[in-house]
C-alpha cells in the first residue's frame, strides 16, 4: 500500500490548467521531489495533496484512504512552508504544541512531544522565545519541528530552504537528509534548485507545464533524461545541446557529422544503435554531452579505451578550485567541458580532449524527445 | 532636519525661523477656539459680559462645569447633561466593540477564506463607506419600528453598528490582506477552524488595526448628531444631542459659561481617546505587513 497515491488529479483555473491528469505513487519511507521551473504546478499540486485547494478532477489517496474532499486536517499531513509560517503571538513552545493541542492531545504528552523535537532539531534553548526572535535557520528548524511533532503521514515541504542564504542552504539540506534517513518518513519535497533534488531525493519527478515529464531515481533522471527539457534542466553547469547530422546505417554504425563554422566537420560513431535511429539518418539530431563526458587526452592510455579525439581553440577556461570548466567552439554554439585542476588550458590555444559517448545521449531535433 | 547637509548660512537661518514662526502662529491660530472654549466657561457671568473674549478669568469658578453636569436645562428637563453623558457611554460602547468584531471578522473572511465574488463583496461594502446619512433616515425609521426598536438604545446601537461595518471592515480588509496567507493554511493544517485561527493567529497580531477601528468608530459615534436625535427617545439621547437642547433652551438668560462648559463635557471622551491613543493611530494607519 502506498503512502501517498496520486490518480490522474486535473485543476483548472478557468480556461487555464494547471494540472494535466496527473499521477504518481509514493511509498512509505520514500523521498519524493517534485522539481520544475516557476508556474509548472508543482505547488498546485503540493496544495491540491495538502488539501488547500480543491482538484478539478482526479483521486487522492493517503495510506490508502480517499482524502480527494478532505479538509487539510483530516488528512494526517504536516507541511514546512516556504516562509515558515510560524505564528506570530506564539512562542518557540507554542508554535510546536500548537497543532497537537488542536487534535486534544493531553498537556503532558504534549510538553514530551515538543521536549523530543526541540532535542531532535537542537532548538530546546529557543522554546521560549518568539519567532521575531530567532534568524532565518532558527525559524526553519521550528517549522520543521511544527511538521515532526505531530507524527503525520506524510510531510510536504514547499521550497523550505529559499529564504536561507547559500551556506545554510546546504547545511540544513545535510539535515534534512539526516532527519529522513534517522526517522524514515515520507516527504514530498517541491523546489526549484535542481541541486536539492539531486541530493535529497530517493526519486525525483520533473515537471513542465502541468505533466510529470519524467519520474525516476536521481541517476536515473541525471543519466537517462526522456527529453531535451529534463536534460537541461537537471545538472550545472547544464547538458550541452550541439546540432548534428544523423549519418551511415544499423549494419555498418551510425555515425553523427557536426558542423563547427571554421574548423572541419567532427564526425562521431554512435555507439549505442537503436531501432528509432533508421528513420532519422539524413536528419537533424541532438547529441547530449554533460561537461563532465569530455576528458583530456592522456598519452599514457589506450587511445581505443579513452572515447573519441576531438580538439578546439580553448575560449575561456574557468577555474573552480576542483576542476577547470572550459568553454570551446563546438557546432554552432560553444560547449562547456569538464576537466581536472591539473590541465594545461590555455585560453586560445588549441587543446586535444576526448569525448565519452558512451555516456552521451540523443535527442530528436524536431520534437526534443530521447532517440538513444 | 538634522538628516539634511546643508551649510548654515545666515540667510538660511533666517528662512528657517520664518518657517517655524508661522507654523507656530498657524497652530496658535488653531487652538484659539478651545482657548476661548475653556476661559469662557471658567468665567462668572459678568465678566463674560464686561470684558473681551480672549481675557484671562480674574476669579475663576468651576460652577458653570458643575451647572453643566447636573442642573442646566435642556429643553423642559432642568437636570443637566450628565445622564445624556453616560446614556452615549451606553450607545458608544456596544457599538464601537460590535462593528470592531464584525468588520474584523469581514476583513479575515475576505482576505484568508476568499470565495467567488469575494472582491466584488468587498467592493460593494465600501459604498457604505460613502453613502449619505440623510438618505437613510426614513427607511431606517421604518425598519426599526418593524423591528420594535424605535426610540430605544439598541436601535441606535443597531443604526451605528449597521454604517460602521463598513469603514471597520476596510480597515481590517486591508490590514489582513498583507497577512502571509500560509499563516493560515498552517494553522489549518494543524486541525484549528475559522473562528479558532480568527481568535488564536490572526487577532492577536491585529492591535495596530484595532485601535484604528476603535478611535475612529468612537469618533463617529459620540460625535453622530443625525441619527441621535433622530432615533433615539427622551430618555436615550446621546449627550450631543443633549447639547443642541441645552444651547438652544430659550427661557432665562443666556449662559455661555455654562454652554461651553457642556461643549467641553461633550468633546472631552474623544479627545482623551485621541491623547492616550493617537500615536497607536497613526501607527496603525500605516502599518503594513506583519513580520513573523
Amino acid at each position: 500500500m502506498s503512502a501517498l497515491e496520486i490518480n490522474e488529479v486535473r485543476k483548472t483555473f478557468g480556461n487555464t490548467e494547471v494540472l494535466k491528469e496527473v499521477s504518481l505513487a509514493i511509498e512509505s519511507g520514500e523521498f519524493l521531489i517534485l522539481v520544475g521551473p516557476s508556474g509548472c504546478g508543482k505547488s498546485t499540486l503540493m496544495n491540491a495533496i495538502a488539501g488547500l485547494e480543491p482538484v478539478t478532477s482526479g483521486e487522492i489517496r493517503i495510506a490508502g484512504r480517499d482524502v480527494t474532499w478532505c479538509t487539510p486536517a483530516e488528512r494526517d499531513i504536516a507541511m514546512v512552508f516556504q516562509s515558515y509560517a510560524l505564528y506570530p503571538s506564539m512562542t518557540v513552545r507554542q508554535n510546536i504544541a500548537f497543532g497537537l493541542e488542536m487534535r486534544k492531545m493531553p498537556r503532558g504528552e504534549r510538553e514530551a512531544a515538543v521536549e523530543r523535537v526541540a532535542d531532535l532539531l537542537q532548538i530546546s534553548h529557543l522554546l521560549e522565545r518568539k519567532p521575531s526572535q530567532l534568524s532565518g535557520g532558527q525559524r526553519q528548524r521550528v517549522a520543521m519541528g511544527r511538521a515532526l511533532a505531530r507524527e503525520p503521514q506524510v510531510y510536504l515541504f514547499d521550497e523550505p530552504l529559499s529564504n536561507l542564504d547559500a551556506k545554510l542552504r546546504v547545511d540544513m539540506r545535510t539535515e534534512i537528509k539526516k532527519l529522513h534517513q534517522r526517522l524514515g518518513t515520507t516527504i514530498v519535497y517541491v523546489t526549484h534548485d535542481q541541486i536539492e533534488a539531486m541530493t535529497l531525493a530517493d526519486r525525483i519527478a520533473v515537471m513542465r507545464d502541468g505533466e510529470i515529464l519524467q519520474l525516476g531515481t536521481p541517476e536515473a533522471i541525471y543519466n537517462d533524461p526522456v527529453n531535451r527539457f529534463v536534460a537541461e534542466f537537471m545538472g550545472s553547469p547544464s547538458m550541452n545541446l550541439i546540432e548534428a547530422t544523423l549519418e551511415g546505417d544499423a549494419g555498418q554504425g551510425y555515425r553523427l557529422r557536426i558542423a563547427t563554422p571554421g574548423e572541419d566537420d567532427l564526425c562521431l560513431p554512435w555507439p549505442r544503435p537503436t531501432e528509432a535511429l533508421a528513420s532519422r539518418v539524413g536528419q537533424r539530431v541532438l547529441l547530449g554531452l554533460r561537461p563532465e563526458h569530455f576528458a583530456e587526452h592522456d598519452a599514457r592510455l589506450d587511445e581505443a579505451a579513452q572515447g573519441a579525439p576531438f580538439s578546439a581553440r580553448v575560449s575561456v577556461a574557468e577555474p573552480t578550485g576542483a576542476d577547470i570548466l572550459l568553454r570551446l567552439p563546438l557546432g554552432t554554439g560553444e560547449v562547456t567541458a569538464r576537466v581536472g585542476p591539473r590541465c594545461p588550458a590555455v585560453p586560445g590555444e588549441r587543446l586535444a580532449l576526448r569525448i565519452d559517448l558512451e555516456r552521451a545521449v540523443l535527442f530528436d531535433g524536431e520534437s526534443e524527445q530521447r532517440l538513444a | 532636519m538634522a538628516n539634511v547637509i546643508r551649510r548654515q548660512t545666515p540667510l538660511a537661518r533666517l528662512g528657517r525661523m520664518a518657517l517655524y514662526a508661522t507654523l507656530i502662529l498657524a497652530a496658535l491660530f488653531y487652538l484659539l477656539p478651545l482657548v476661548v472654549m475653556l476661559l469662557t466657561s471658567i468665567k462668572p457671568l459678568e465678566e463674560i459680559r464686561a470684558g473681551s473674549l480672549l481675557a484671562l478669568p480674574l476669579a475663576p469658578t468651576l460652577e458653570p462645569w458643575a451647572k453643566a453636569w447636573g442642573e442646566a436645562c435642556t429643553g423642559m428637563r432642568c437636570e443637566g447633561i450628565g445622564g445624556y453623558f453616560w446614556n452615549s457611554f451606553a450607545i458608544v460602547i456596544p457599538a464601537v466593540l460590535i462593528s470592531t468584531l464584525i468588520g474584523a471578522l469581514n476583513g479575515y473572511a475576505l482576505t484568508q477564506w476568499r470565495f467567488k465574488g469575494s472582491e466584488l463583496l468587498f467592493a460593494l461594502m465600501l459604498f457604505g463607506c460613502f453613502i449619505p446619512f440623510q438618505v437613510v433616515l426614513l427607511p431606517m425609521a421604518q425598519t426599526l419600528g418593524w423591528l420594535g426598536l424605535a426610540s430605544s438604545r439598541a436601535g441606535l446601537i443597531l443604526v451605528h453598528v449597521v454604517f460602521g461595518i463598513a469603514f471597520t471592515t476596510l480597515f481590517f480588509r486591508n490590514f489582513y490582506v498583507a497577512v502571509p496567507r500560509e499563516l493560515v493554511a498552517a494553522a489549518k493544517l494543524d486541525g484549528a477552524g475559522f473562528f479558532r485561527i480568527f481568535w488564536r493567529i490572526l487577532l492577536p497580531v491585529s492591535a495596530p488595526i484595532l485601535v484604528v477601528s476603535v478611535i475612529w468608530q468612537f469618533t463617529q459615534i459620540w460625535n453622530d448628531f443625525l441619527f441621535g436625535v433622530a432615533f433615539s427617545g427622551h430618555d436615550t439621547q446621546p449627550v450631543t444631542v443633549a447639547l443642541n437642547n441645552l444651547v438652544n433652551t430659550s427661557t432665562g438668560v443666556k449662559e455661555y459659561n455654562v454652554d461651553m462648559a457642556a461643549a467641553m463635557i461633550a468633546a472631552l471622551p474623544t479627545l482623551v481617546v485621541y491623547v492616550l491613543a493617537g500615536k497607536y493611530f497613526v501607527r496603525g494607519l500605516t502599518a503594513g505587513s506583519v513580520k513573523g
